[in-house]
């Protein structure tokens, strides 16, 4: 069953000369899989993330279709699409040093996530926090939910992170770059984590990285941009077999913990510019 | 100051910010020539090493020597001839007002050394800047392009060891390659000795012989870089660091 489809989206900004397409005619069907979103700085991948959400503050402009659970979110108006952000599809941003309140307690902004979308009783909601943050393994629930985001590590943050997002049970998550601020020892940790509740709840999860090992390794299928556009997409699994230069120009740049190369090959960028 | 069969030494050495002790009896020797690489995760006090031996973290003890001089608790002119840094954050490390000319120039003047302008067009050149780019300003140019820049500045008194923090972190894939390979070219020209932090083992994997693995403000181990082809390492902490970073 498809849960979201994107259609000919496109996102453009004004410049000196002219708008530009930062996404250029994208077009994807998501089921309730695991889509990992590749490519480097500019290549529109985040703004792609930020689409789905209709957040593109003017002067950005987008077009194309977008339909999540049937319903049209490009004719959507603004006070559904609040509704829907967070409740339905949700997203967690790269570094929760930034993307939590520094003047509230973990707990109260977890609290506040479910509270905006779903009114329960003072003791079920304190209930609900609890199971949340116990779901992202936090040992010590109680005593982490009163502490304020200064006071924990940047892992146990992405992980508050988390449980901020899915306590009102979305049924798609969106992760920009969810562990490019970590520590490579705890940014599996919370990938794995990120994988058991997206697999436990059925969601579909769009996983946003430069990082084409990572996301091949958490995700099912794989979309590579480049300016703006999809410059392949195939299974996990494949790809090793990728076709596209591109794609294989950008997994030959990457250095290997076995390096034999005496100088690693570097892209000509002028080559698929027309792609 | 050639000949020195040692470039960097460290004994010993203790380093704290405010009396606060964040690096703990370090010692290790880098030779001349050699690409060193010190390896860790945030916190870990990697960068803090660098820093003391540029002259940047003052509180340290135990003895420092670079090139046979003793270390420096500050800033210090005679080391800076033979031994210049290169930042993480390409964005960061240049004066946003100054061009590239002014940047290349600027060491050449307080050090008195004549003949700049052949000069900076000479360091363009070896870092692959094209030279239309010499009078731009950073915020004209690429992060790729502000790396090269940044270190042709430290290329600028040709220094024999270079410290290098981070130095293609911030970059994308395809633009690291591109650094990468840049520095590996400037090393086996000149014959630079390398001391560079990084979190990244594959990296290290290609651009150093050697590396010291820090955990907690200590060194736990010192291994060659081979041992990164089939995960022979001793510490527990490195097994570990090298199991999450994809090894086998």
């Amino acid at each position: 069953m498809t849960l979201l489809s994107v259609e000919n989206l496109a996102v453009s900004f004004p410049t000196s000369r002219g708008r530009v397409n930062v996404v250029d005619g994208l077009s994807f069907e998501l089921g309730r899989e695991r889509l990992g979103i590749v490519g480097e700085s500019g290549s529109g991948k985040s703004m792609t993330g930020r689409a789905i959400l209709r957040l593109i503050r003017p002067p950005g402009r987008m077009t194309g279709r977008l339909s999540f659970e049937g319903r049209d979110l490009t004719s959507l108006g603004e006070r559904d699409m609040r509704a829907l952000r967070g409740a339905r599809i949700s997203m967690i941003m790269q570094d929760p040093r930034y993307s939590l309140n520094p003047v509230m307690t973990v707990g109260t902004q977890i609290e506040e996530a479910l509270w905006v979308h779903e009114r329960l009783p003072r003791r079920d909601m304190r209930a609900r926090v609890r199971d949340m943050l116990e779901a992202v393994r936090i040992d010590d629930p109680d005593r982490v939910a009163r502490l304020y985001p200064h006071e924990v590590s940047g892992g146990m943050g992405q992980r508050v992170m988390i449980a901020m997002m899915l306590i009102p049970r979305p049924s798609l998550l969106i992760a920009d770059e969810p562990t490019s601020a970590l520590d490579v020892s705890v940014q599996g940790d919370v990938l794995r984590l990120i994988d058991d509740l997206v697999r436990d709840h059925g969601m579909g999860l769009i996983l946003i990285s430069h990082d084409l090992p990572l996301v091949a390794r958490y995700c099912d299928r794989i979309l590579v941009m480049n300016a703006g556009r999809m410059v392949e997409t195939c299974n996990a699994g494949d790809l090793h077999a990728a076709s596209h230069p591109y794609t294989r120009g950008l997994l030959a740049a990457v250095p290997r913990m076995h390096e034999t190369r005496d100088e690693l090959p570097v892209m000509d960028r002028s080559a698929w510019a027309g792609t | 100051m050639g000949g020195h069969m040692t470039a960097i030494s460290l004994n010993h050495v203790d380093i704290a910010y405010d009396g606060q002790r964040v690096v703990h009896d370090a010692s290790f020797e880098v030779a001349t020539g050699e690409s060193f690489a010190l390896v860790g995760e945030s916190g870990s006090g990697k960068s803090t090493v660098l820093k003391a031996i540029a002259g940047l973290a003052p509180e340290w003890s135990g003895r420092i020597e670079v090139l046979g001089q003793p270390g420096s608790h500050r800033p210090d002119r005679t080391l800076a001839r033979h031994c210049q840094m290169v930042f993480q954050d390409p964005y960061g490390s240049l004066h946003p007002r100054k061009t590239v000319d002014a940047v290349l120039s600027e060491p050449l003047a307080i050090h008195r050394i004549g003949g700049q302008d052949a000069r900076v067009e000479q360091a363009l050149a070896d870092v692959g800047l094209d030279r239309r780019f010499r009078f731009r300003y950073p915020h004209q140019l690429s992060g790729g392009q502000r790396q090269r820049v940044a270190i042709a500045r430290a290329l600028m008194l040709e220094p024999q060891v270079m410290l290098l923090d981070e130095p293609t972190s911030a970059l994308d894939v395809s633009v690291q390659a591109e650094i990468l390979n840049l520095l590996k070219r400037l090393r086996r020209e000149r014959g630079l000795t390398y001391l560079m932090v990084t979190h990244n083992l594959p990296v290290v994997s290609f651009l150093c012989e050697r590396m010291a693995v820090m955990n907690k403000g200590r060194i736990v181990e010192i291994a060659p870089a081979t041992a990164l082809h089939d995960g022979a390492f001793r510490d527990p902490y490195t097994q570990k660091l090298y199991a999450a970073s994809g090894g086998a």
